[in-house]
């Protein structure tokens, strides 16, 4: 039940409420636990709410992070693999 | 899905997993706790064990609301539910979640008890707000995560001036558990667990922020990683802790900077306090009674608590005496050292709770691990179901 998916809000509703898209699944959810939720932002979605923002630009940071070890792992191996 | 598959690439995973036995000293061992279930669930579906040089050992911690909710709690549950005037609303994962007795609140539901299964807690203010004549009760489980839900469903239970809405608390607190398991000696007969790290959890890290786990880092030396919850999110955590161990560091890491910031989400807090203060104690499955380690409601909102409308009184209940769970939380056995996984116990007939969600160790083992060929650590067969 700790299972919680990054979802597109596509539209808010009265009280707190926004729509939400899950790979093209539309769902209503609370926003009422972040502030200034927007169209368009990601929203880490658990049980029917939302609790945190995902910050796009630590997103592509992180993914730059994760090349980078990526690139180092890919090198230790070719130079292993090298007779 | 954006902020999904860009974390499950397999190639880079394979470069990560060079990356790390390249990193992770031979001459040496290393044993990290992911604490969460969400990550125990996304080590086994990804084979990430597969990933690890035979040194780098991950052991699964009790991080399954589910799991450590101890048996009394459910039986108080189908008290409350087998109330005729009572309409209780649950979160799905603890229907089948064996109690005293033999039993469940799905074998209370076909008996009659009016037990219906939410998505959200909103659901069950919906239900309340739709159904006067009934006394809805909320059975409200979770760590940090799952708190401020039923905070937002509170608050707008009372804004619609709802007299027939209750919850049932069980809200229960990562770093007092994470500390347990640093400070619980093994029992007799068992070998020490020595976790040198933990890969920190994923969403209630959304909530708490990072300053909860510096204890960890400090006073006990022990690394964490907050990590998010997709497999390259582990991987790179678990690379990180290598680092710290090799460097000789003991510092709170943030791996999951997109969606967890330093003071976590203040508004959530600023909630969970005005409506739960902490019990002076709560037994955990696995890890025994621990003080000030749940929730209940304050005093001032008494009129929103089943505990008080009900008069509950949790009865001390034991566990299926060969259902090893206890265990299992602690990170001293893993699922296939208990003689009934996969013989008695599967998710079909789970005879423990850590079989019965998605997250609980026995599960995910059952579901993705149960069929690989080696077992790090663990000297006992893997048994299949015959
Ligand atoms: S396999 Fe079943 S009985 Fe054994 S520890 Fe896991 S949940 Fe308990």
């Amino acid at each position: 039940m700790c299972l919680a998916i990054p979802a597109l809000v596509t539209g808010l509703l009265p009280d707190g409420m926004a729509r939400i898209s899950l790979d093209g699944v539309v769902k209503t959810i609370s926003v009422a636990l972040v502030e200034d939720v927007r169209p368009g932002d990601y929203v880490i979605v658990h049980v029917g709410h939302a609790l945190a923002r995902i910050d796009p630009d630590e997103a592509e940071r992180t993914l730059a992070l994760l090349a980078e070890a990526g690139a180092l792992g890919a090198a230790v191996a070719a130079a292993e693999a090298r007779p | 899905m954006k902020y999904v598959d860009e974390y499950r690439d397999g190639a880079l995973a394979r470069s990560l997993s060079a990356a790390i036995a390249a990193e992770a000293r031979p001459d040496r061992t290393y044993a990290f706790m992911e604490f969460c279930g969400g990550h125990t669930h996304a080590i086994s579906r990804y084979g990430i064990e597969d990933l690890l040089p035979a040194n780098v050992r991950m052991i699964h911690g009790p991080g399954c609301p589910v799991c450590v909710l101890p048996i009394g709690r459910i039986d108080d549950a189908i008290r409350l539910a087998m109330r005729p005037e009572v309409t209780l609303c649950t979160y799905g994962d603890l229907m089948r979640v064996p109690a005293s007795r033999n039993g469940s609140l799905l074998k209370a539901k076909a008996a009659g008890a009016d037990i219906r299964m939410v998505y959200s807690s909103l659901d069950a203010v919906r239900i309340a707000e739709a159904n006067p004549d009934r006394q809805v009760v909320f059975f409200a489980i979770g760590f940090e995560t799952t708190t401020p839900p039923t905070a937002i469903a509170l608050k707008a239970a009372e804004a619609k001036g709802l007299a027939n809405f209750t919850i049932f608390c069980n809200h229960v607190l990562t770093p007092v558990a994470m500390r347990a398991i640093l400070e619980t000696p093994a029992a007799a007969g068992e070998p020490p667990i020595a976790v040198e790290g933990f890969v920190g959890p994923a969403h209630v890290s959304t909530i708490i922020g990072t300053e909860p786990y510096r204890i960890f880092a400090q006073h006990y030396g022990k690394p964490v990683v907050i990590a998010g919850f997709e497999p390259l999110d582990v991987m790179q955590a678990i690379l990180m802790l290598i680092r710290q161990v090799n460097e000789g560091r003991s510092e709170v890491e943030n791996q999951y900077i997109r969606a967890v910031t330093t003071p976590g989400n203040l508004a959530a807090q600023r909630l969970t306090e005005d409506i739960f203060e902490l019990r002076d104690a709560f037994e955990w499955r696995g890890l025994g009674i621990m003080p000030k380690s749940a929730l209940k409601l304050r005093d001032a909102y008494a009129s929103f608590d089943a505990e008080v409308r009900f008069a509950v009184e949790t009865q001390p209940a034991a566990d299926n005496p060969a259902c090893e769970c206890g265990a299992i939380l602690r990170g001293w056995k893993k699922p296939a050292d208990c003689r009934l996984f996969g013989t008695t116990c599967t998710p079909e007939t789970p005879m423990g709770a850590c079989m019965v969600s998605s997250e609980g160790a026995c599960a995910a083992h059952w579901t993705y691990g149960r069929f690989r060929a080696h077992e790090k650590t663990s000297t006992a067969p893997v048994r299949r179901a015959s």
